[in-house]
């Protein structure tokens, strides 16, 4: 049960095999002998879990379940739930109970049914790539302890990595959901921007931040963005198109598939190990019957700058609203109102949010604006250019999604530009707006998971899901679990 | 030497919708603190803000009202900066690019001589959300905050500096105010904050090139618009004609003591880091919504004031007077409805409106919406005083009748009341006898050449009548009665 699919799990809980409580209790218990080890939970309640999957045990037993009722999640402690404290991985929301849930909580849980099992640790505010950057203490990645998991979205990817949940909900805003996905031999999703409702997921740089899941398998994550899409009238930037089944084109025949090679993924600047990995799932698409082009992202390059002056830019003024006042943090000795903002937003961020929120202030500063956002954006609209530009040769992208494997813990904390650019082939996908998702594809010699990035077209996720199903039906290294059971 | 005075005002106008401009929650004034402020206007973590509709259409009629351009497209910005009532640190406001581009109003400035039509530009107007209000009374030792009013729609009006003197603003803000009112966008409550002006004032010597201004936040009356910029005025003066500079600055003005002090000079100006909103689309208005408002637009203040003037043969100030408020106007055409339409009852509708029912209205504290003289009763009044069933003076008890609700209307009070007018030259004739010969003190005066002792005799006749006497028919027969001797 551990690692059943969640198509294996809805079939026992409709068979009465196991009920939701007991399937709960299950995953309660593996979280209480293993997180202190992995660190994958922030926030864990018993009793609010075996609640839910109470009332899920009777909606299944009334009759009116949905396909995921009862099933167990992760989510990760960005999204609002109403009850459940929400900290962002920040000690300014350290002691924050979220009073109102938010679309991704109301359509997972309060609809569809599931049932979580707890709050999954990330970088703080969701910055950074390694999960180092946590108030509550850096994840370790299953597959080597000594070892990041990824991020932001790390603590879910750990979680479902190490058997603790069978699926997690991610935010991506640079590749937040496929590189840990990537580095803890996962599947995640990363919709196109607008597909899932931003409200009550707490904002790091609103025009990149998007919802997605990290499952083991890609089907598992379509049957989950299915229940977690579709129009919020309370995020203008949502898109009003309508519901769709992401797993619909399963099983549709996969000839006449064009895989466009942008060649800036396949240049210098990636590991090795990496490379022969993705080189060898070519191959076995090519095996499948797809046919390849090389393709170009000319200004690919710019991506990783554009992008550290946008998200810095609306993160610095995102972050504005915790000032100590209403909520969150606040300092307990300062002599005046000046004094009271800059004690508590010094003390309640970590290290990393403050130098992105300099850096977003400086950028947005009087004289600096347009040299550095204006024309950021411009860059951004080049970049996106250049994947329409793709897209008219072929149905999906593929490359590495990461640089390399998961890194030791600490290795490139001292160096951010480092860290910033193992999330390289990642960034320039949320600049355009573009889904894509991340799916194993081996194993270097350390025995550490290789991710495969595939990009699809605008409101293309059914179409790459089914891909990334089409390579998981061939293949098993979606199957292998790390050997970190105690 | 004489000198100039250049003045641009920038008025806050709250926006008459029921829920704020990106949340839910009420905007009523007054309700108990923080009860009125979604989880958008408290700027919970995660939360979103979403456009009111209502909100772009008040922009939209302004816009269209005033004769500027609707913006194909405009765009919400962040205003950043850390203020306790500021829950999101940054202000959602339009920067750039905003909804109404250009644009003007006319006023009439000044009185008698210096009474002059002046065309005031606007620069442009734009839409924004409002902040919390800072409670600074003592709250065991703290600044409480209150956030019922974070998130109410603004629109911020700009003038170019067009304005020459304290009077031209006071003008302006009042054709503004009562544009506004007349278009249904804002209920124009001054007390309550709903119209707030800042006056951008500067002097110079006549020809020369402008000079530095210093801008006055916040004035929520016209008295305090028009002493405020009076007292900066001075101030500025005397400074440059004592050889000083002018410092650009906000300043505040205190009613207590008639003088503005500084807030916060250039120096110590914020840098708003405005940025485009990414949060919000920009706005884009059809032009089938836009077509649709203008067709919904009542017909504006001054082209009614023209129609008055050309259809009903008022004078340019009873026009002007009636024009104030659409109230005002849609009563007084109701009135002149039930009176009968032409141009003498036109003008005793005006005059009855300005004189005898304003001044009621005022003494009790009253809107002409609430008045318990309907339009139709008094068009029937002046109806009978148009055709003789009573006189003028008479027709004033019967408002008072109406007024305090003695009759459905003044046929009935006239009738209950016996008040409709002698006309009978017989019965005149008689209490001309009467009168005469009770007061021949008052006769003697009057053939001594005392034309005062005659206004005496008609107050007896008139009173002997009980009011009711044709007064020119009184005048009449008492005049050939006196010239004519004895019969």
């Amino acid at each position: 049960m551990i690692y059943a699919s969640l198509s294996t799990l809805r079939a026992a809980l409709a068979a009465k095999k196991i009920s939701s409580v007991e399937l709960a209790r299950l995953f309660l218990d593996r979280i209480a002998r293993m997180n202190a080890r992995i660190n994958a939970f922030i926030t864990v309640d018993e009793e609010k879990t075996l609640a839910a999957a109470t009332e899920a045990d009777a909606r299944l037993a009334a009759g009116n379940a949905s396909p995921l009722t009862g099933i167990p999640l992760a989510q990760k402690d960005i999204f609002c739930a109403q009850g459940w404290r929400t900290t962002c991985a920040s000690r300014m929301l350290e002691n924050f109970i979220a009073p109102y849930d938010a679309t991704v909580v109301t359509k997972l849980e309060r609809e569809a049914g599931m049932v979580s099992l707890g709050k999954t640790n990330m970088d703080e505010f969701a910055m950074g790539s390694s999960n180092e950057t946590s108030y509550f203490g850096a994840v370790k990645n299953p597959w080597d302890e000594a070892r990041v998991p990824g991020g932001s979205s790390g603590g879910s990817a750990a979680a479902v990595a190490a058997g603790l949940t069978p699926v997690a909900t991610g935010t991506d805003t640079g590749g937040s959901i496929r590189q840990p996905a990537a580095l803890c031999g996962l599947t995640g999703v990363k919709p196109t921007y607008g597909i899932v409702s931003r409200y009550g997921m707490i904002a790091f740089a609103s025009s990149l931040d998007q919802g997605g899941v990290i499952g083991r398998t890609a089907e598992d994550c379509a049957l989950v963005l299915s229940a977690m899409a579709g129009f919020d009238e309370k995020d203008s930037t949502s898109l009003e198109r309508p519901a769709e089944d992401y797993s619909r084109l399963m099983d549709a025949p996969f000839a006449g598939l064009t895989i466009g090679l942008p060649k800036e993924f396949f240049s210098e600047g990636c590991d090795a190990e990496v490379m022969t990995a993705v080189q060898a799932a070519l191959a076995e698409y090519q095996k499948l019957g797809a046919k390849t082009v090389e393709v170009t992202l000319p200004n690919m390059r710019l991506s990783v700058p554009a992008y550290y002056v946008i998200a810095p830019a609306e993160a610095s003024s995102n972050l504005s609203r915790f000032d100590g006042v209403r909520y969150g943090y606040r300092a307990p000795e300062y002599a005046n109102l000046t004094e009271m903002y800059e004690k508590s937003r010094a003390q309640g961020f970590g290290a990393e949010v403050k130098r992105r929120i300099l850096i977003g202030t400086y950028v947005l500063s009087h004289g600096y604006y347009d040299a550095y956002y204006l024309q950021a954006q411009r860059a951004r609209r080049l970049i996106a250019n250049d994947f329409a530009e793709a897209f008219k040769r072929c149905d999906v992208l593929l490359g590495p999604t990461s640089p390399g494997t998961a890194f030791a813990l600490g290795e490139k904390r001292a160096d951010p530009v480092e860290m910033y650019l193992s999330d390289i082939y990642t960034i320039a996908v949320n600049l355009a707006g573009l889904p894509a998702l991340s799916l194993p594809c081996g194993f270097d010699a350390k025995g550490l998971p290789i991710g495969l990035q595939l990009i699809g077209n605008y409101f293309d996720e059914a179409r790459v899901l089914a891909i990334a199903h089409v390579f998981q039906r061939a293949t098993d290294w979606h199957t292998r679990h790390p050997a970190c059971n105690l | 030497m004489t000198w100039e005075v250049v003045i641009g005002l920038e008025t806050h106008v709250q926006l008459a919708t029921c829920s704020k401009i990106f949340s839910g929650a009420s905007t009523r004034f007054g309700a108990l603190a923080n009860t009125q402020a979604s989880p958008v206007d408290l700027a919970l973590p995660g939360v979103l803000p979403t456009l009111n509709r209502g909100a772009v259409e008040c922009a939209l009629r302004f816009g269209l009202s005033v004769g500027g351009k609707i913006a194909e497209k405009s765009v919400f910005a962040r205003k950043n900066y850390f203020y306790p009532d500021l829950p999101k640190g940054y202000q959602i406001s339009q920067f750039d690019l905003p909804i109404v581009e250009g644009g003007h109003i006319d006023i009439v400035a000044g009185q008698g001589e210096e009474c002059h039509e002046k065309r005031v530009r606007l620069t442009r107007a734009h839409l924004e959300e409002d902040a919390g209000k800072s409670l600074h009374e003592d709250i065991h030792g703290k600044t409480g905050i209150d956030l019922n009013r974070a998130g109410t729609p603004l629109l911020e009006i700009v003038s170019e500096p067009d304005m020459r003197s304290a009077e031209e603003a006071v003008a302006y803000a009042k054709a503004l105010h009562a544009l506004v009112r007349w278009i249904g966008i804002c209920d124009g409550n001054m007390q309550e904050g709903s119209f707030r002006c800042d006056a951008n004032v500067s002097v110079r010597r006549t020809g020369e090139p402008l000079g530095t201004r210093r801008e006055i936040k916040n004035l929520n009356s016209f008295r305090y618009l028009k002493e405020a910029i009076e007292y900066e005025v001075k101030r500025q003066i005397e400074i440059l004609e004592d050889g000083g500079v002018i410092q650009q600055a906000t300043v505040l003005f205190d009613p207590a003591t008639g003088e503005t002090r500084t807030m916060r000079s250039k120096e110590d100006a914020h840098d708003y880091r405005y940025f485009p909103d990414p949060d919000l689309l920009p706005l884009a208005v059809a032009r089938d919504w836009l077509e649709q408002t203008r067709m919904a637009l009542p017909e504006l203040p001054e082209a009614k004031r023209q129609r008055f003037i050309r259809d009903y043969g008022l004078s340019a100030y009873a026009a002007a007077m009636l024009t104030v408020t659409l109230e005002t106007a849609d009563y007084f055409e109701a009135a002149l409805a039930a009176a009968g339409n032409n141009n003498a009852n036109a003008k005793s509708c005006a005059n009855w409106i300005m004189v005898d029912l304003a001044a009621r209205l005022n003494r009790e504290g009253l809107e002409i919406a609430q008045s318990p003289v309907s339009a139709a009763q008094l068009g029937g009044l002046v109806c009978r005083i148009a055709d003789a069933t009573i006189s003028n003076a008479i027709g004033k008890k019967v408002f008072e009748a109406l007024w305090l609700g003695d009759g459905e209307n003044a046929d009935a009070i006239i009738a209950a009341k016996g008040l409709r007018q002698i006309t009978d030259t017989g019965v005149i004739e008689k209490l001309v006898e009467e009168v005469l010969s009770a007061n021949a003190a008052n006769v003697a005066e009057y053939k001594a050449g005392k034309e005062k002792a005659f206004h005496a005799l008609v107050g007896q006749v008139m009173k002997a009548a009980k009011g009711k006497a044709n007064p020119q028919q009184v005048h009449q027969l008492l005049k050939q009665r006196l010239e004519g001797g004895e019969k």
